[in-house]
């Protein structure tokens, strides 16, 4: 720890020139074939022609393109050894970041009002803060406590067929609904804690990985009790305090009570307010958390369990009630979830699910609050602005992240606030 | 010395991995208010001691009996770990230090005491609400940490990140975190390691603070003899797992048996031969 490690800089500019013309050379042999030449249909008959100029374009952006990955690559791993040297310093309050916060809380709460007439954007905003939402609960287990969590949206999926099969069957309100099916995912939470609190790392990956197929599996095969692969349809929406958004006039609704035309919209807007409104509350409730004895034990337990155990800390439980909580804010989404849609099945929940709210808690940021917000932005705008590019668009999203990942490895937003300062006022 | 009280007691301990004996029948009392140091060429045997105590390991037999003012005797080697430092008030550190390094120093004492935070906090509830009662813990629980880190001349460096620190001052970070804790009996592993010899005198200064001020047993795992000869009341000898002498620093220094020991080995100790 303390010895010097020198960096390493990696290969000089020339060692680098002859490694993109040896990789010119491949492409070289490889474009006078497949570049080179074409054949062409000249009356009948199959003639060769040659495209010297493509060829020549191409080995040059080979030779260019060389180049450029080497150079990535060697500043990728000098910014490596460079932290493997140096621990990033707790940094000082950087004012921008809350200012940042301020501008996103502002913009989403007049966000339906800037874009009323649109209802694609509102749309997109509501999915933006599920999955807000849902990073928030997974940064519990995940940024918080350390637990890497590959199957969350086994939780997501409680919560949503908690309500889609409550309000079918029995009729049960949104609002009803909530706590129940928050408690029954922090329920499955401990179920899945319980046997898995000895695994660490990978190991524990695996098995939430494989917790999170069998309640899928559940719900495909279990066709009496969760409809199968057919899912629920027909669940109720959530209505504005008992008053229906609908068209119907027999009874008040929400468009008769307030003597306003009815309109389509109105519900998308309600519901946009309703998940702002459950991720605000999400927000305080992990910030208030991370600063009580139960977080600042979380992250703890993720730095060094072994020391947690020597002070007298009960790891097991500390790891539970992470787990718990962030299965709860997942059981809460998924309510949502199943309300705003009106039909759940299987599919919503699949594995590459899970692995979108983990890459947003990861690209965020460990631990970062605002750092997922960013991220869900990014993650679900990304696809949505590429579908211009049909086919190309996963590509480019994948091209995304790996230049995020190259500049930042360590998220977006990586800084970790101090829970608490000896010296307030002073700026460190 | 009869008039420090025992505090702990250990009775045949002996502990196997497989074939391999690593302590066999050890037995030792520890008193409130005296240092005992435990020393032994490597591979003696003395972190598995330590390992043994505070429930990382369980002992294959033997007893280690813990004397509390409050609980009575307690047997240290059929509790959780964690119950070890809760319930028993003995608290460890280790050899290769093990703090919480992305956390500031003060994050890494308030951590120290979670479980009187967290009864404070009534497990969150209060804790949310901002309840008076749990304010008035969490206050407590700075000025503890206030108190020890300007014990420890770490105050300056409260708000750092504990990974950033030299090593030396990382041992120190470690033992202010033990000693938030409250314990009664603090295991110190190999504290002077790495330390340069203005520290080694300053730890030593400290270890006989809260032996003779606070009342607090201090048990030593320590190669650096300066350390161990100067502030030892009771010093036992490991070596190969068996004990092989206790007793004051002037007995320990003649016995020849501990010569023997470390001179016997290939690497000569010249500190003790000296």
């Amino acid at each position: 720890m303390s010895a010097y490690v020198p960096v390493h800089q990696g290969p000089g500019f020339a060692a680098r020139i002859k490694d993109a013309l040896a990789v010119a050379m491949l492409s070289l042999m490889l474009g006078i074939p497949m570049i080179g030449l074409h054949t062409v249909d000249s009356g009948g008959a199959l003639s060769i022609a040659t495209r010297w100029p493509w060829l020549a374009l191409f080995v040059g952006i080979m030779f260019g393109g060389r180049l450029a990955m080497q150079f990535a690559l060697d500043h990728f791993k000098l910014n490596k050894a460079r932290r493997a040297q140096k621990r990033p310093a707790v940094r000082a309050t950087r004012p921008w970041l809350k200012w940042l916060g301020y501008a996103v809380l502002g913009f989403s709460l007049v966000l339906p009002i800037a874009f009323s007439g649109n209802r694609y954007v509102v749309d997109t905003a509501t999915t933006v803060l599920i999955y807000v939402m849902l990073g928030w609960g997974l940064n519990v287990v995940v940024g918080l406590a350390g637990l890497l969590d590959l199957g969350y949206v086994a939780f997501y999926a409680v919560g949503a067929y908690t309500y889609g099969l409550l309000s079918t069957h029995f009729g049960w309100g949104f609002w009803q609904t909530l706590p129940v099916a928050g408690a029954l995912a922090a329920t499955f939470g401990i179920i899945l804690g319980w046997p898995t609190l000895r695994l660490r790392g990978d190991y524990l990956a695996i098995v939430t990985l494989g917790f999170g197929e069998i309640i899928r599996l559940i719900l495909v095969n279990w066709t009496d009790f969760s409809g199968g692969p057919n899912g629920i349809g027909q669940i109720p929406r959530p209505t504005f305090f008992g008053l229906p958004f609908s068209p119907d006039t027999d009874t008040p609704t929400f468009a008769t009570f307030f003597h306003i035309e009815y309109a389509a919209e109105h519900r998308v807007i309600f519901l946009y307010y309703v998940i702002l409104a459950l991720a605000l509350l999400t927000n305080l409730f992990v910030s208030r958390l991370r600063k009580l004895p139960v977080g600042i034990a979380w992250e703890a337990v993720r730095e060094d369990e072994v020391a947690c155990k020597a002070l007298g800390m009960n790891v097991t439980n500390i790891k539970l009630s992470a787990f718990a909580i962030g299965a709860m804010l997942g059981g809460f989404a998924g309510v949502f979830f199943a309300a705003r849609q009106g039909f759940i099945s299987p599919e919503s929940f699949v594995f590459s699910e899970s692995a979108t709210i983990l890459a947003i808690v990861v690209l965020g940021g460990m631990g970062s609050q605002l750092g997922v917000v960013v991220a869900a932005i990014l993650l679900v705008l990304l696809p949505e602005l590429g579908r211009d590019f049909s086919e190309y668009r996963m590509l480019l999203f994948g091209a995304a992240m790996i230049l995020i990942m190259v500049w930042r490895p360590g998220g977006l937003i990586a800084s970790r606030e101090p829970t608490v300062k000896l010296n307030k006022g002073a700026q460190a | 010395m009869s008039t420090h009280h025992t505090l702990l007691e250990v009775e045949h301990l002996t502990m196997r991995f497989g074939g391999l004996t690593a302590l066999s029948d050890l037995s030792l009392n520890v008193a409130a208010g005296q240092i005992t140091s435990i020393i032994g060429p490597n591979g003696a045997g003395k972190t598995t001691f330590f390992n043994c105590l505070t429930g990382f390991y369980k002992p294959t037999e033997g007893a280690v009996r813990m004397h509390h003012p409050q609980h009575g005797a307690l047997l240290l080697n059929e509790m959780p770990s964690y119950h070890v430092a809760r319930k028993a008030g003995v608290v460890r550190t280790f050899q290769n230090i093990r703090l919480f390094p992305n956390m500031t120093v003060l994050e890494n004492l308030i951590v120290a005491q979670h479980n009187a935070l967290q009864t404070a906090s009534r497990f969150s509830l209060a804790g949310l609400f901002g309840r008076a009662g749990y304010k008035a813990a969490r206050q407590q629980a700075l000025e503890k940490a206030e108190m020890w880190l300007t014990r420890l001349k770490l105050l300056d460096l409260a708000d750092t990140a504990a990974g950033n620190l030299s090593y030396g001052t990382q041992r120190r970070i470690e033992i202010a975190r033990a000693l938030c804790v409250d314990p009664l009996l603090i295991c110190l592993d190999e504290p002077a390691a790495g330390l340069n010899p203005r520290e080694s005198a300053e730890l030593n200064e400290l270890l006989v603070y809260l032996s003779r001020e606070h009342g607090k047993g201090v048990l030593l795992i320590e190669h650096d003899m300066n350390v161990v000869m100067r502030v030892s009341d009771h010093i036992c000898v490991l070596n190969f797992g068996n004990k092989i002498a206790e007793g004051t620093p002037q007995q320990i220094q003649q016995d020849p048996n501990v010569i023997k020991a470390y001179l016997g080995e290939e690497e000569t100790d010249e500190k003790v031969a000296a």
